[in-house]
């Protein structure tokens, strides 16, 4: 399951000359019938890199991907590739490797062919054409497979063919639609870091649409967090997971528990501390708020006049996940699993912060 | 024994005498009486008529049989013109068939998936119109020059194929993920003639084949419409001489049934080299 060598990377890399073109999509706007897919949704893509549209179903993921692709015409807004509108451009003179997310190889056609049928259409010469298949086909360590026909290969194998043969046409940029989720979860985990390998070594340009969190915070540059046909927020994976912009982010991307809290003068009052409120203070209106807590930014300690009450445990590994209700809040704290065994359920709890400041957001109706 | 075949099944005992399973479990062998016996029915009702007509081809009036009516069927006046014509009228029909319903039916299922249920009431009509009006319909609005022409009714057989090209069709695109595989070939550089020519075309072989035997069968034994335009196919030679000499006349019908036969087993077998080299692959 390796993907081959680096020296056959570095081979096709020298090969890809168009790798790593800038990327912009422009306030793009499409609708289907009533429903906005897209709603001025913009995002800018440096050479090389390789962002993660990341979203729940519906958010306009992969409507902006197929927009990109030449799929999909945009009601308004440009898709600018090396500076050049390619917007009017059909997607078979876009020069995009795409990867689905079903398997999408020609069932007529070996492993050798499907790679090599955006050769042959490029008018390349047949040995040539064959060569190169080859050589990708190694690439993505399925050297010894190119014979076989599709229903002959596992959906793993499929899918790395399928990469092999997006990358064949040494494409401006690269599209993954969720390439990983029809696969189980070892495969799933082994190709993302193999194509993640993959990517760095070629430099192209990459665009991944997601609705897995981990896959898109491991493998990508940047995260695009979509909503309602909008970028949420876009950064690093880090920077995304410990600073999240809005509470949508901080819920969407990792785990949070929203809490009540009282504004004070210098931040937040929570479990008897005052917190700092990340980012612009100022902008957060002065009402009833609700502090987002990450499960490790809070620590608890057992007492038997706490204020929280254990109610839910569930094992993680190295960390126990419980859930204590406090106040009316389901609070969400992770503690070493050594020490899981003094949280029973029932057991009273004190909690306090690690974190020294908090995001706030406004107060979520009672549901 | 458990090569027995479909009469036979592993639920019971045909005698007691009849070894057990190999997995020494209770079931025992048995006929399947009721399955044999529609098999049966099945079998007598298409082949009765088929023995009948060619005991009566063959056989003269002294109730002897004699291969003499199959002899002289070369030497009968229109036979061969007939006969040509008709394949004409099926290549043209064929031809036509797939150039119209190929794309058409694409389009239907990438770009209007809604409109399937529609298209597949329309492509039933030609089965409710009775002929006659079909055919008279056709004969009123068709200009002169195509009046004159036997290719007319190729055209009308398009229509009355439609059913069945059109739902064979359907049935082979709906077991592909069309939409995936035109994006992904359009996404390495194919136009649409490339993408269906190069990508779809062969992966319906299968549903392809099968409309062009539905179609080839179809022309190939169309009386009513033939008759009513007043060209002499095959059919229509067969009825009209049947008046003249019924012994040949069946004699050539039954020719045609074979000919249909290994017509079709011809185009079928079109299709065997491919089979036989995913069969090869699988097993490598």
């Amino acid at each position: 399951m390796t993907i081959d060598t680096h020296e056959t990377a570095e081979r096709t890399a020298t090969a890809t000359s168009s790798a790593g073109v800038s990327v912009v999509l422009d306030s793009l706007v499409r609708h289907f019938g009533s429903t906005k897919a897209l709603d001025g949704f913009s995002l800018d893509i440096a050479p090389g890199e390789f962002v993660a549209l990341l979203g729940p179903s519906g958010c306009g993921k992969t409507t902006a991907l197929r927009v990109l692709a030449g799929f999909e015409q945009p009601d308004s807004g440009q898709v600018l590739v090396k500076g050049s509108d390619v917007s009017k451009v059909p997607a078979q003179r876009r020069d995009m490797g795409m990867v689905f997310q079903s398997y999408s190889l020609f069932p007529n056609m070996d492993a050798r062919d499907n790679v090599a049928f955006g050769l042959q259409l490029r008018r390349q010469r047949s040995s040539a054409r064959r060569t190169r298949a080859a050589e990708l086909l190694e690439l993505v360590g399925l050297g010894e497979h190119a014979s076989k026909y599709p229903h002959q290969l596992s959906g793993g194998q499929q899918q790395r063919v399928a990469l092999a043969r997006a990358l064949a046409i040494e494409p401006q940029v690269l599209l993954l639609d969720e390439p990983l989720s029809a696969l189980d979860a070892k495969v799933r985990a082994e190709l993302r870091d193999q194509i993640r390998a993959l990517q760095q070594r070629l430099a192209i340009t990459t665009v991944f649409v997601t609705h897995d969190q981990e896959e898109a915070l491991s493998m990508a540059d940047r995260v695009c967090v979509m909503n309602r046909g909008c970028a949420e927020q876009v950064a690093t994976p880090s920077v995304l997971y410990a600073q999240p912009s809005t509470a949508f982010v901080a819920e969407f991307v990792g785990v949070s528990s929203r809490v009540n809290v009282v504004r004070g003068v210098d931040g937040v009052g929570l479990f008897g501390q005052t917190a700092k409120i990340r980012g612009d203070a100022a902008s957060i209106a002065s009402g009833e708020l609700d502090a987002l807590l990450r499960p490790e930014d809070v620590v608890a300690t057992v007492a038997p006049d706490g204020l929280g009450i254990v109610n839910h445990r569930s094992f993680l590994g190295a960390t126990t996940r419980i859930e204590v209700g406090f106040g009316g809040a389901a609070i969400k704290v992770d503690v070493r699993s050594g020490d899981a065994d003094h949280f029973e359920l029932g057991t009273r709890v004190d909690l306090a912060l690690l974190a020294r400041d908090v995001l706030v957001t406004e107060r979520r109706p009672e549901q | 024994m458990a090569s027995i075949g479909t009469v036979f099944e592993a639920e019971g005992l045909v005698d007691h005498e009849f070894p057990m399973v190999p997995d020494g479990g209770n079931r025992r062998y048995r006929i399947r009486w009721g399955r044999g016996l529609i098999l049966l029915l099945a079998g007598a009702y298409f082949l009765i008529p088929i023995y009948a007509a060619l005991k009566f081809s063959l056989q003269n009036i002294d109730g002897k049989f004699s291969l003499s009516p199959i002899t002289a069927i070369p030497s009968q006046p229109g036979l061969g013109a007939a006969f040509f014509l008709s394949v004409r009228l099926a290549i043209v029909t064929m031809v036509i068939t797939m150039l119209l319903m190929v794309p058409t039916v694409i389009y239907v299922h990438l770009k209007m998936p809604r409109f399937r249920r529609v298209m597949e009431v329309v492509t039933i009509l030609p089965i409710v119109i009775p002929p006659i009006v079909l055919i008279l319909g056709v004969l009123h609005a068709a200009p002169l020059w195509l009046k004159s022409s036997p290719y007319l009714l190729s055209l009308v057989y398009v229509i009355l194929a439609m059913p069945f090209v059109y739902r064979s069709l359907d049935s082979g695109l709906g077991a592909l993920d069309v939409k995936t595989l035109v994006e992904a070939s359009r996404s390495l550089g194919a136009g649409w003639i490339a993408t269906i020519w190069r990508v779809l075309v062969p992966n319906l072989r299968a549903a392809i084949l099968s409309a062009t035997v539905l179609t080839v069968a179809l022309v190939l034994g169309e009386f009513t419409m033939a008759s009513l335009d007043l060209w002499e196919t095959l059919p229509v030679w067969i009825v009209d001489f049947d008046q003249t000499n019924a012994h040949i006349s069946t004699a050539v019908a039954m020719l045609s049934l074979i000919g249909t036969w290994v017509l079709l087993t011809l185009i079928i077998s079109l299709d065997r080299p491919r089979s036989g080299k995913l069969r090869r692959n699988r097993t490598s």
